[in-house]
């Protein structure tokens, strides 16, 4: 043992366990702890990182090549009354792909190795693991579409010749829907906390993305005219979409309306795992 | 100190562990004995509150594992060596764990030092073999100098250096007063480093007990004599008062007499012998019995008849 060896204070007076004392000064732990532990875990795999690099370079590329190819092409108005924001669009749907996995590995990925023990062991305050979790990811997932999504943003408007977008709608395709991104990525790593299984937590979080546009697509029948509309407007690219005044329909979600959908829906979700967290076992 | 007290665990209809009442004392080594399934594990994952008693209760040092600020410092736990993101660099997995206890960074490169894998801190733990992943767990353990230790088949996988490690390391921590609990399903193991037993079978408590006690108990001592003179042998230990059991294989056997008196006096009656040699029964032999109404999956000697084979299956 390399302990360093220093007189041993008595053991804490008034109880009945004595035995060893370490030199170690006792600290209270808080969630500041849990924050820095995850953070460390966060960034010290690589596959984290490369999930990270691939979304910037899916939002940035995508964007700046659409961006390219309609500034391009594009003889004066071709996108109408729209700002060239829209643009972005693209590059951040494929990208979403990369946040789900990134949500699910952050808490899915434990179980498979078996490090949720450990961790569990080293902080049994299970609501304080879930929610560093939570929130290094969300900060880390938000500020990285933010940048990106700003700078392909700046570059579209700058090469397509469009109307010049309003304050309102630069806030709603960079922060709107940065939030908007952070939260779906959020409630797949709630997902990932209640499958406890990666592959399986992404594949819902993909299909719950994907199958209600691609069911919808395929609803022929008049008697499911409302279903099928319902599907498309509430569909989570449809929702996306909305953030840059485009929807597949008149009706539904507008304006901030995908950012509250999204919110009850994780809050609901984080509440749930948390919920089964404290009652399952480890 | 860990105090069980009636800790209970059941999943649906099976009773993984049954009221377990024993306490673990510092300055120690305490070894968990049983066989494969007998609720090691488990009792284990309870007492650091991963998993949750069906009845019963469990605490450290007077207190519920999870009301524990900074658990680390109070016990640290090898449950599974491979309980690591194999992505992940030795160095980086005891920071994070660390962090969450607010323990310093420096405390980090003592433990490596300390097992031995300061050279390879920087590389990924899924190239680690076995006897380097059992000593990052051990490592983990260390990591908050916590007065209770806690170690799951600490020597699974290791090779006889790195098992006489774990032994004296594990005496070294008991001595500096701390509580050391160790499981084994080898009474072997535990011989050489428990101070005390306690042995569970289908989570059951069997015994509690010093390993001195365990041992004058359980280990019978006996003297086995070989001669090509049997009828004298008898004769002359009769008149002695000594009884010798015929062992097969031409030997006998004598229980509680020393080697020494029976050599003397044959060599006075001119009695030759081929073997006089004192003899012990194996620990081993003491547990098995101890525990042979309790091994959840026992293993057919010779080859499985055919048809019945299916059939204990399902009921095993």
């Amino acid at each position: 043992m390399s302990t360093p060896q220093t007189p041993m204070p008595p053991a804490a007076p008034g109880t009945p366990y004595s035995g060893y004392t370490s030199p170690i000064p006792v600290v209270r732990t808080h969630l500041g702890h849990a924050l820095a532990s995850e953070w460390t875990k966060i960034k010290s795999v690589r596959s984290t990182m490369w999930t990270l690099g691939v979304f910037l370079a899916l939002v940035i590329g995508i964007g700046l090549l659409t961006g390219s190819v309609v500034g391009g092409s594009a003889s004066e108005g071709e996108l109408g009354s729209e700002s060239a924001l829209a643009l972005g669009f693209f590059g951040l749907l494929l990208g979403s792909i990369c946040i789900i996995t990134l949500g699910v590995l952050t808490t899915a990925a434990e179980y498979g190795t078996g490090m949720i023990r450990t961790t569990m062991t080293a902080c049994p305050s299970r609501g304080r693991v879930l929610t560093a979790k939570a929130l290094v990811f969300f900060a880390l997932a938000f500020i990285s579409t933010l940048v990106s999504s700003s700078l392909v943003a700046v570059a579209q408007v700058g090469m397509v010749d469009a109307r010049e977008p309003s304050g309102g709608e630069w806030l709603k395709a960079t922060v709107g829907v940065s939030l908007y991104l952070a939260l779906l990525g959020l409630l797949s790593l709630v997902v990932g906390s209640i499958i406890r299984h990666s592959a399986g937590a992404i594949t819902i979080m993909i299909g719950a993305v994907l199958a209600p546009l691609v069911i919808a697509l395929f609803m022929f029948s008049a008697s499911l005219e409302d279903l099928r509309n319902f599907l498309l407007e509430y569909s989570i690219p449809n929702q996306l979409s909305v953030f840059y005044a485009n929807s597949l329909s008149e009706s539904g979600p507008s304006g901030w309306d995908p950012l509250w959908i999204m919110l009850g829906v994780t809050a609901v979700a984080f509440a749930g795992a948390y919920a089964l967290l404290e009652r399952r076992d480890v | 100190m860990i105090e069980l007290e009636g800790l209970t665990k059941r999943y649906g209809e099976k009773v993984a562990v049954n009221n377990l009442t024993f306490t673990v004392r510092p300055g120690i080594v305490t070894g968990f004995l049983g066989p494969n399934g007998a609720g090691k594990s488990t009792t284990m994952r309870m007492m650091l509150g991963l998993d949750r008693p069906t009845a019963g209760d469990v605490r450290i040092d007077g207190r519920h594992y999870d009301r524990l600020k900074d658990p680390l410092k109070y016990i640290g736990a090898l449950l599974d060596a491979k309980a690591v993101h194999g992505g992940r660099s030795a160095f980086s997995h005891l920071l994070c764990l660390a962090q969450s206890n607010g323990i310093p960074r420096k405390r980090v490169h003592e433990v490596l030092d300390t097992v031995g894998l300061t050279a390879v801190a920087r590389k990924k733990a899924k190239g680690f073999s076995l006897g380097m992943g059992q000593r990052l767990g051990i490592a983990a353990a260390l990591l908050g100098d916590p007065r209770i230790l806690m170690f799951d088949e600490p020597v699974n996988g290791l090779d006889p250096e790195g098992i006489h490690w774990i032994r004296t390391l594990m005496k070294s921590l008991a001595g500096q007063g701390r509580t050391v609990f160790v499981s084994s399903h080898l009474m072997s193991e535990m011989a050489l480093t428990a101070d005390h037993l306690v042995v569970i079978g289908q989570g059951r408590l069997l015994a509690d007990t010093s390993m001195a006690d365990f041992i004058a108990r359980n280990s019978r001592s006996y003297v086995r004599i070989r001669t090509p003179q049997p009828e004298r042998l008898l004769d002359v230990l009769h008149e002695a008062g000594i009884t010798a059991v015929e062992a097969g294989g031409g030997a006998f056997e004598v229980d509680g007499e020393k080697p020494e008196r029976i050599g003397e006096l044959a060599a006075q009656q001119q009695v030759v012998l081929h073997e006089l040699s004192p003899q012990q029964a194996s620990l081993e032999e003491a547990f098995m019995r101890l525990t042979a109404g309790s091994v959840e999956y026992h293993a057919h000697s010779g080859a499985p008849a055919g048809p019945q084979w299916g059939n204990d299956w399902k009921k095993g």
